[in-house]
C-alpha cells in the first residue's frame, strides 16, 4: 500500500458549533446554568408532590366538605379552608397531578405534531410545504381563546381528555414553524446530501438524519408547548370550561372566584393555585434557557473576564 | 480498448428560475458529451456558475436530466427504475463532498455514515464483517488508529480529517468511480496535497476513476490524466491534461491558464477581463463566451460552436480555433 | 527610517479570555507597512492573521484583547486610543476591506446611500458627496449609475470594488484588507489584485494584506509576512521569500502548492496540522512538524533572525555571535 500521510493527532480542533454529545451531555448542558437548575428544582419539588400527595398532607380526598368553612390558617390546614370546607393545602397539593399531567402530556403531543408537520413540509418542500404552511398559519392565526372556548364548549363540559384534545390543537402551530425554519436551514448541508446520495430513503432521512440535529430546538419546543398548556388550562378550567369537580388548580380557581374568596377575605384560596401556576410556568421557562443558550451560542454569557494588559 | 464507465451524451439540466409564474429558464448544463473511463482521473474545471457542480449531480442521480443520455457501464440511467437497480448504481458512484464542516451529520460518531453506507450497500456482509470494513477504508485513508478515528464525533476531527472521512465512505462501497466536488477547495494548502495525493493511491491501489471537479487549474493537473473545461454550461475544450495546459486551444481555457497564480511563474497583468459571470438565464443563441471573448468573430454570435477535434483526442468549441486548426491542415 | 513608516507595530499580543484562562492568539508581533508599500500577510487557518487584523484596526471585541504592545499608526498608538479618536482617524486616513461584501454592505441600502452615511459622518457637505461618490466609482471601474444599485444586484466581484470604492473615499493612507479577494472565481481576484495595484500607484496608499493565498499575493506584494501558530515566522521582500525561504514552514507551504506550468513534481505537503493554540509546543512552534528539526528545537524558543534581506524565527539561523547564548 502507498505510504499516505498518516494522520494521528488526537488533538480536537475546537469547532464554533461543536454539539455535544447526547444524553448525558444534555443533563451537563442543563446543569451549567444556574437558571436551568433552579427551574429544575422547582419542577422536581412538584413532580414530587404529583406522585405521592400523601407524603405532605394527611387529608384523603381534598374535595370532601371535610371541615369547618373559611377557617384562617392554623397548624392544622396550612392555607386554611375553603368556603365550602375544604383544606387548601390538601387540595392543592392533590392538584398537582393533574396539572403537571396536562402539562406533560399536551406538551408532548404539541411538540409532536409541530415536529411531524414542521419537518416534513421542509423536507419534503413544493406543494406540500405550501399546503401544510396554509395550515400552519391558519392555525397560528386562529385567535386561541375564543377557538378555545368554542372547541370547549363544543365538546361537552370539559374530561380531561377534552381540555388535552384542545390544548393540543391550538398549541402546536407555532411550534411547527419554529421546526420547519430550522429544517429549512438544514436541508442543503451536505450530510443530508450524502445520504441522499447513499440511497436512504427519505422517511429514513427525516427521523434518523435530521430530528437528532434538532434535539435541543426540540426539547425547548417541548418545554414551551408544556409552559403554553399549563396556563391556558388554568385559564379554560378557571372559566368554568373544565371539569369543576376536578381536582386542579385551575379548578380551584374557579371556585374560588366563584364564592368570590378575595372579596372575602380568603384571600390565599386564590393566590395559592395561581402561585402554583405560575411556579410550574416559571420552571419549564428557566429549564427552556439552558436549552436557548445551546442552540443558539449568541445567547451565551460571554465571560467577561478580559484579558489584563501586561505592559503598555 | 476497455469500454469506457460512463458515457453521457447531449446532457441537459435546465431549472425554472423567478418564481411559480415565470417562465425563465437557467441553462445550468448544455448539450454536454462526456466520457470517464475505468482506473482514470477526469478533471473538471470551471468557475462558479460554469455548470460543473451540475454535471456530479446529474451522474449522481440527484437531479434528472431535462434531455440527454447517461450511460453508466453500456446501460441507460433511464433505464434503470427499481430499486434494486438504482442502489447498485449508487455502489459504483458514490460522492465526496466540498464542505468537511457540514459533510458528517454533527449529531452522530464517524463511523455513522460508514455504517449505514455498508449496510445499504453490502448487505452481503454480517455486523462482523461491516466492522472490519469500516476499520480498513479509515486506514486506507490514511487514518489511525481507526478504531479511535471511527468513534469521534466529527467536531473532534479537523477539516483535513474529515474529507478523509468522506473519501472512507465512498471506498466502502468497493466503487467503480468517485465523484469528487471540489474536495479540497475548503483546506488549507498544506493539507490539500495529501488529499490530493490520496486519489492518485486509491486510483492506483483500488482501481476507482475519479471525477475531480475544482475551479483550481494547478491541482487539477497535479492529479488528471484528462481535462474538461467548462464554461456557462458548456464543454468548451477537453483532451489529454498535459496537451490542453500546453497548447490551450480555446480562448476561455487561454484566459483561465493566464490568470492562475502560480509562485513560481510571474502572472499575467495584461488584459482587461474583470470575470464578469456568464448568462445562463434563457440565453441567447451562439457563443457564450463571445462578450469576452479577443478573438470574437461575427459566427461567434449566431451559430454555438461545437466541440470539434483539433488535435490528438484534444477537442475545443471554438469557431476560430476550428478555423486555424483547418488553415494549419490546409497546408 | 521608522519614523516614515506609516505602521509600526512592536511587540503585539491578543488573547482570547476563555474558561479554560487565557490562549494567545498573535504573539508579540512586529510588522511594520513604509509609504506606499503592499504588504502581504499569510499564513493558514487558525495562525492569527486574521486577528492580528482586526487589533490593528482596533476591531476585536470581548473576549479578545490587546494584552501588550503597540500600534504606532503615523506617531499614534491605536492601541491606546479611545472609541472617539479612534473615530476621528477611521476612514479618513485608515480605512478597511472586509473578506466579504455581501457581509460588509447593508443589503437595504442602496451603494449610493451607504457613501452618503460614510460622507456625513465625516462632515462633508452635500456637493461633494455627490461628486465624490461618481468619482470613487469611476476610480475602480464601475459605472456611476450604480450608486442606485443595490448589494445584490451586483456581482461578487463588482461588490468586491464597490468595497474598495467605499475605502477610497478619503483618500487613507493605509487600507487594510483581510482576504477580499477569497469568494472570487480566480480571473475576477486576479483583475480585482490588479486593480487594487493600479490604484496604489495613483494615490499612493499603503497597503496590509491578509490571505491563506500565498501564491496569489506573490504577484502583488513588496513584502512578505508568514505567520504561524500565532507568531510570525518569517518576514521579507516576497521574491526573496518565495525564491529562498528561510523558514521550514514557508518552503514546506511553498512546496505544497502544485505548479501549473514547469514540471509535474510529487509533492508532500507539510505533516500534521496547525498546534492548538491553547498549548503550543514548547519551544519552536513548529518543531514537531518540521522536516529539518535539530534536537534542541523542542526546548529553545527561536527569536526572529536576520536571514540575508528577510527574518526567520528559526534555529538554523542563530547569528554566530549568539550562538552560545542561545544554544543549551
Amino acid at each position: 500500500m502507498t505510504a499516505l500521510l498518516v494522520d494521528t493527532s488526537t488533538a480536537a480542533t475546537a469547532q464554533p458549533d461543536a454539539v455535544r454529545r447526547r444524553g448525558g451531555g444534555l443533563l451537563r448542558a442543563v446543569l451549567s446554568s444556574k437558571k436551568a437548575v433552579v427551574g429544575l428544582v422547582l419542577f422536581l419539588v412538584f413532580c414530587v408532590f404529583a406522585i405521592d400527595p400523601g407524603l405532605f398532607t394527611t387529608v384523603d380526598r381534598p374535595n370532601e366538605l371535610a371541615f369547618d368553612p373559611s377557617l384562617a390558617p392554623s397548624s392544622q390546614h396550612l392555607l386554611g379552608t375553603t368556603a365550602l370546607g375544604q383544606d387548601i393545602w390538601a387540595q392543592l397539593v392533590f392538584s398537582t397531578r393533574q396539572s403537571l399531567v396536562i402539562a406533560l402530556v399536551a406538551g408532548f403531543f404539541a411538540t409532536v405534531l409541530s415536529v411531524l408537520v414542521g419537518v416534513t413540509a421542509a423536507y419534503l418542500g413544493g406543494i406540500t410545504d405550501d399546503v401544510l404552511s396554509l395550515i400552519t398559519n391558519v392555525f397560528l392565526v386562529l385567535p386561541t381563546f375564543p377557538l378555545i372556548i368554542i372547541l370547549a364548549t363544543y365538546a361537552g363540559k370539559g374530561t380531561l381528555l377534552v381540555v388535552l384534545i384542545v390544548l393540543v390543537v391550538t398549541g402546536w402551530s407555532y411550534g411547527a414553524n419554529q421546526m420547519r425554519a430550522q429544517t429549512l436551514s438544514l436541508r442543503n448541508r451536505d450530510f443530508l446530501e450524502s445520504a441522499r446520495v447513499r440511497g436512504e430513503r427519505r422517511s429514513y432521512i427525516i427521523v434518523v438524519e435530521v430530528l437528532p440535529t434538532m434535539t435541543s430546538l426540540i426539547v425547548a419546543n417541548f418545554l414551551g408547548a408544556a409552559l403554553y398548556s399549563v396556563l391556558t388550562a388554568a385559564g379554560l378550567q378557571f372559566l368554568g370550561l373544565g371539569d369543576p369537580n376536578s381536582s386542579s388548580w385551575g379548578t380551584m380557581l374557579y371556585w374560588s372566584q366563584n364564592q368570590q374568596a378575595l372579596q372575602t377575605g380568603m384571600p390565599l384560596w386564590s393566590i395559592a393555585p395561581g402561585l402554583c401556576v405560575a411556579l410550574l410556568g416559571v420552571s419549564f421557562a428557566l429549564i427552556n434557557y439552558a436549552f436557548d443558550e445551546i442552540s443558539n451560542p449568541a445567547l451565551r454569557p460571554v465571560r467577561r473576564r478580559r484579558a489584563k494588559r501586561s505592559r503598555a | 480498448m476497455t469500454s469506457p464507465l460512463f458515457e453521457a451524451r447531449g446532457l441537459t439540466k435546465h431549472f425554472k428560475v423567478g418564481g411559480n409564474l415565470s417562465r425563465k429558464s437557467l441553462h445550468a448544463v448544455d448539450d454536454v458529451s462526456l466520457v470517464i473511463n475505468p482506473r482514470e482521473i477526469v478533471a473538471l474545471v470551471g468557475e462558479s456558475g460554469s455548470g460543473k457542480s451540475t454535471i456530479a449531480r446529474l451522474l449522481a442521480r440527484v437531479y434528472e436530466p431535462t434531455s440527454g443520455e447517461i450511460r453508466y457501464q453500456g446501460k441507460s440511467l433511464r433505464s434503470m427504475r427499481t430499486r434494486r437497480q438504482t442502489m447498485a448504481y449508487r455502489s459504483d458512484v458514490p460522492m465526496v463532498f466540498q464542505d468537511p464542516f457540514s459533510s458528517l451529520n454533527p449529531a452522530f460518531r464517524v463511523s455513522h455514515g460508514i455504517m449505514r453506507g455498508l449496510k445499504l450497500h453490502r448487505p452481503d456482509l454480517g455486523r462482523a464483517e461491516r466492522r472490519a470494513e469500516a476499520l480498513r477504508v479509515v486506514e486506507a485513508v490514511g487514518l489511525s488508529p481507526a478504531a479511535e478515528i471511527l468513534d469521534r464525533y466529527p467536531y473532534e476531527l479537523s477539516g483535513g480529517q474529515r474529507q478523509r472521512i468522506g473519501f472512507a465512505q465512498a471506498l466502502a462501497y468497493r466503487p467503480k468511480v468517485i465523484l469528487a466536488d471540489e474536495p479540497v477547495s475548503m483546506l488549507d494548502v498544506s493539507i490539500r496535497v495529501g488529499l490530493l495525493n490520496l486519489m492518485t493511491a486509491l486510483r492506483a491501489d483500488e482501481g476507482v476513476s475519479f471525477l475531480y471537479i475544482t475551479h483550481d487549474l494547478a491541482s487539477a493537473r497535479y492529479v488528471s490524466d484528462r481535462l474538461l473545461v467548462m464554461y456557462a454550461g458548456h464543454i468548451v475544450e477537453s483532451g489529454p491534461t498535459e496537451s490542453v495546459l500546453a497548447d490551450p486551444k480555446h480562448p476561455y481555457t487561454q484566459l483561465l491558464l493566464s490568470a492562475a497564480p502560480d509562485p513560481r511563474t510571474p502572472l499575467e497583468v495584461s488584459g482587461s477581463d474583470i470575470g464578469e459571470p456568464p448568462r445562463v438565464i434563457d440565453p441567447s443563441p451562439g457563443c457564450r463566451f463571445r462578450w469576452r471573448c479577443p478573438l470574437a468573430i461575427d459566427r461567434c454570435a449566431i451559430e454555438d460552436p461545437l466541440l470539434r477535434e483539433l488535435g490528438p483526442q484534444h477537442s475545443a468549441a471554438c469557431h476560430v480555433a476550428s478555423a486555424v486548426a483547418d488553415a494549419v491542415s490546409a497546408e | 527610517m521608522p519614523s516614515d513608516r506609516v505602521l509600526d507595530v512592536r511587540g503585539l499580543t491578543v488573547e482570547y479570555g476563555t474558561d479554560a484562562g487565557a490562549v494567545v492568539a498573535v504573539d508579540n508581533v512586529d510588522l511594520h507597512v513604509g509609504p506606499g508599500e503592499f504588504v502581504g500577510v499569510v499564513g493558514e487557518s487558525g495562525c492569527g492573521k486574521s486577528t492580528l487584523l482586526f487589533a490593528i484596526a482596533r476591531l476585536l471585541s470581548p473576549p479578545a484583547a490587546i494584552t501588550a504592545g503597540t500600534v504606532d499608526f503615523r506617531g499614534d498608538n491605536l492601541a491606546a486610543m479611545s472609541e472617539k479618536e479612534l473615530n476621528v482617524l477611521r476612514w479618513r486616513d485608515l480605512s478597511v476591506v472586509m473578506q466579504s461584501a455581501m457581509n460588509a454592505l447593508n443589503p437595504v441600502k442602496s451603494i449610493g446611500a451607504q457613501f452618503r452615511d460614510t460622507l456625513v459622518a465625516h462632515g462633508n457637505a452635500k456637493a461633494e458627496i455627490a461628486n465624490r461618490s461618481v468619482e470613487v466609482l469611476k476610480l475602480v471601474g464601475i459605472d456611476p449609475i450604480h450608486l442606485r444599485s443595490y448589494p445584490h444586484q451586483l456581482s461578487g466581484g463588482m461588490r468586491q470594488r464597490a468595497m474598495i470604492a467605499m475605502a477610497l473615499l478619503f483618500t487613507p493612507e493605509l487600507v487594510i484588507m483581510d482576504e477580499p479577494t477569497s469568494a472570487l472565481d480566480v480571473v475576477a481576484q486576479r483583475s480585482l489584485m490588479v486593480q487594487i495595484k493600479e490604484l496604489q500607484e495613483r494615490l499612493g496608499f499603503a497597503v496590509l494584506f491578509v490571505t491563506h493565498d500565498m501564491s496569489l499575493v506573490s504577484h502583488f506584494s513588496d513584502r512578505l509576512v508568514v505567520m504561524y501558530a500565532g507568531q510570525v515566522v518569517e518576514s521579507g521582500p516576497t521574491r526573496t521569500v518565495f525564491d529562498q525561504p528561510a523558514h521550514p514552514y514557508s518552503r514546506g507551504l511553498l512546496d505544497a502548492f502544485p505548479s501549473i506550468r514547469g514540471p509535474r513534481l510529487h509533492l508532500t505537503g507539510i505533516p500534521g496540522r496547525p498546534p492548538e493554540l491553547r498549548n503550543p509546543p514548547s519551544g519552536c512552534r513548529f518543531h514537531p512538524r518540521c522536516p529539518v528539526e535539530m534536537g534542541h528545537c523542542k526546548a529553545i524558543a527561536p527569536d526572529l533572525y536576520p536571514v540575508g534581506t528577510s527574518h526567520a524565527r528559526c534555529l538554523q539561523h542563530v547569528p554566530a555571535a549568539d550562538t552560545a547564548a542561545v544554544m543549551p
